[in-house]
């Protein structure tokens, strides 16, 4: 695993900054009540793809928060855990996908994929709902269900927008250090 | 594009607080509301956290937006909370007493009344606080006493780019819509959904690109001054504690102990009027 450095440093504040200010855009899906498309959890899987585990643990945890204070005035502390949980998980296999060395192609997307599916599946479905039930003793099955919905919400978001954005991300780097040497 | 809370400098002793005075405060007085569903404890919380409010001289039209989502918020959750669980109030209370019946499965009960009342306090013991929090504390005073926590600078120094660096990306994400909105790409609602997909990624693109690069600069320019050398650095806008930190800190351990005692005396954290009730009829 990659030392905690100043790269990581401005990484979370930046990235944490984005994530907030994100945090305003959504488009609701209206084929699937009470789930939207929110761009931010793109940019955490995207962030974490790149940066790692610590970045991403870290913008989920940061952002979330402070997000949620800043729109609300209140934090909902039992979906804040799962977005930090979903930003380490993410950020597992980042030496794997690339992005910066400008080799994100399709071997790369199917595992992000997978990964982001398999990560967004323990955040939402199993860590969320029992922190609702635990923190806030709330109904079972009204959490489940909500937890469902976020679920689907994220994988279609990261599937489309996160796909779409490391893509592009690793063509911009590529295209930023394909030089070669004339002899 | 909805509004944020910001911070609006005056001068009352809850501004002149440090700002991690004000966390330890808000984290611990929003644990204690999160835990107990001791009705007496959470009217208590309401009415000083009231009071709290109107002695930060914090204005009405500063959070009248964000109030207004969360009370729309806080309706929906109570009524999904009814429709999805109507008997919630009576499992927990272990009495039931109708009071009307609705349709179907759906009853009235006093216990979910009460449970769903506790609910609704639960989230007017922690708003004004958390409101206060947020336009009270100086968001560079606040991450430079975050050393005082014991935290890393490091994170301290993350957290202070984040707060730093919100206005900036605020105004570069108007620049980038107005500028993609005159070369005719809407991310409003009036577009259909795939199309408005589409024009969003023309706006969040470059601005995540943008920052991204903007990330490269600022590591650049902290490693070229040093950044992390030490172990300790200093902080232009740290203030010092003061008696009034210490008794605020020392108020709210007191209370939190407290308030834990009291919730779970009787073994659960629920107040339960229902079994009192039943004792004296």
């Amino acid at each position: 695993m990659k030392k905690f450095t100043i790269r990581s440093v401005v990484a979370i504040g930046i990235g944490t900054a984005l994530y907030i200010v994100l945090s305003l855009v959504s488009i609701p899906l209206a084929f699937i009540p009470n789930t939207a498309i929110q761009p931010r959890a793109a940019l955490l899987a995207l962030l974490a793809a790149i940066f790692g585990p610590i970045v991403g643990g870290a913008v989920g945890l940061l952002g979330h928060i402070l997000a949620d204070a800043f729109q609300y005035g209140g934090v909902w502390w039992s979906w804040v855990f799962p977005d930090a949980v979903f930003g380490i998980l993410a950020g597992i296999f980042a030496s794997k996908y690339q992005i910066e060395k400008g080799g994100f192609a399709t071997k790369q997307i199917v595992l992000f994929n997978a990964v982001q599916i398999v990560a967004n599946a323990l955040a939402w479905i199993v860590l969320a709902p029992i922190l609702d039930i635990v923190i806030y003793a709330e109904p079972a099955n009204k959490v489940f269900t909500q937890g469902a919905f976020a679920f689907l919400g994220n994988i279609i978001t990261i599937g489309i927008l996160g796909t779409l954005l490391a893509v592009a991300y690793t063509k911009v780097k590529a295209s930023s250090s394909s030089l070669d040497r004339e002899d | 594009m909805g509004r944020l809370l910001t911070y609006s400098d005056k001068n009352t002793w809850i501004h002149r607080l440090c700002g991690v005075t004000k966390m330890v405060f808000f984290i611990l007085w929003s644990i204690v509301g999160m835990i107990t569903y001791d009705t007496r404890i959470l009217l208590f919380m309401f009415v000083s956290s009231l009071l709290l409010f109107a002695m930060s001289k914090t204005e009405y039209h500063q959070v009248a937006t964000v109030l207004k989502v969360i009370l729309f918020f806080l309706l929906i959750n109570v009524v999904a909370i009814f429709f999805f669980s109507p008997y919630q109030g009576t499992k927990i209370y272990g009495t039931r007493s109708d009071l009307l019946h609705l349709a179907g499965y759906y009853t009235f009960t006093k216990e979910q009344l009460f449970y769903e009342l506790n609910i609704i306090l639960k989230y007017f013991t922690v708003i004004p606080v958390a409101l206060m929090f947020i336009v009270t504390t100086n968001p560079s005073e606040f991450a430079a006493s975050l050393s005082k926590l014991g935290v890393k600078y490091s994170i301290g120094y993350s957290i202070a780019i984040a707060l730093r660096y919100i206005p900036d990306i605020q105004k570069n994400f108007q620049e980038i819509k107005t500028a993609q909105e005159a070369r005719g790409i809407d991310m409003s609602k009036n577009v259909k959904l795939i199309p408005r997909i589409k024009n969003i990624i023309a706006i969040i693109f470059p601005l995540i690109f943008s920052s991204l690069e903007r990330i490269d600069t600022i590591s650049n320019a902290m490693e070229l001054r040093g950044f992390g050398k030490h172990k300790k650095r200093t902080w232009y806008s740290e203030r010092a504690f003061q008696l009034s930190d210490y008794i605020t800190i020392a108020f709210i351990l007191l209370f939190s102990i407290l308030a834990m005692v009291i919730t779970f005396y009787d073994g659960s954290r629920f107040y339960n009027p229902f079994i009192i009730l039943s004792f004296i009829l």
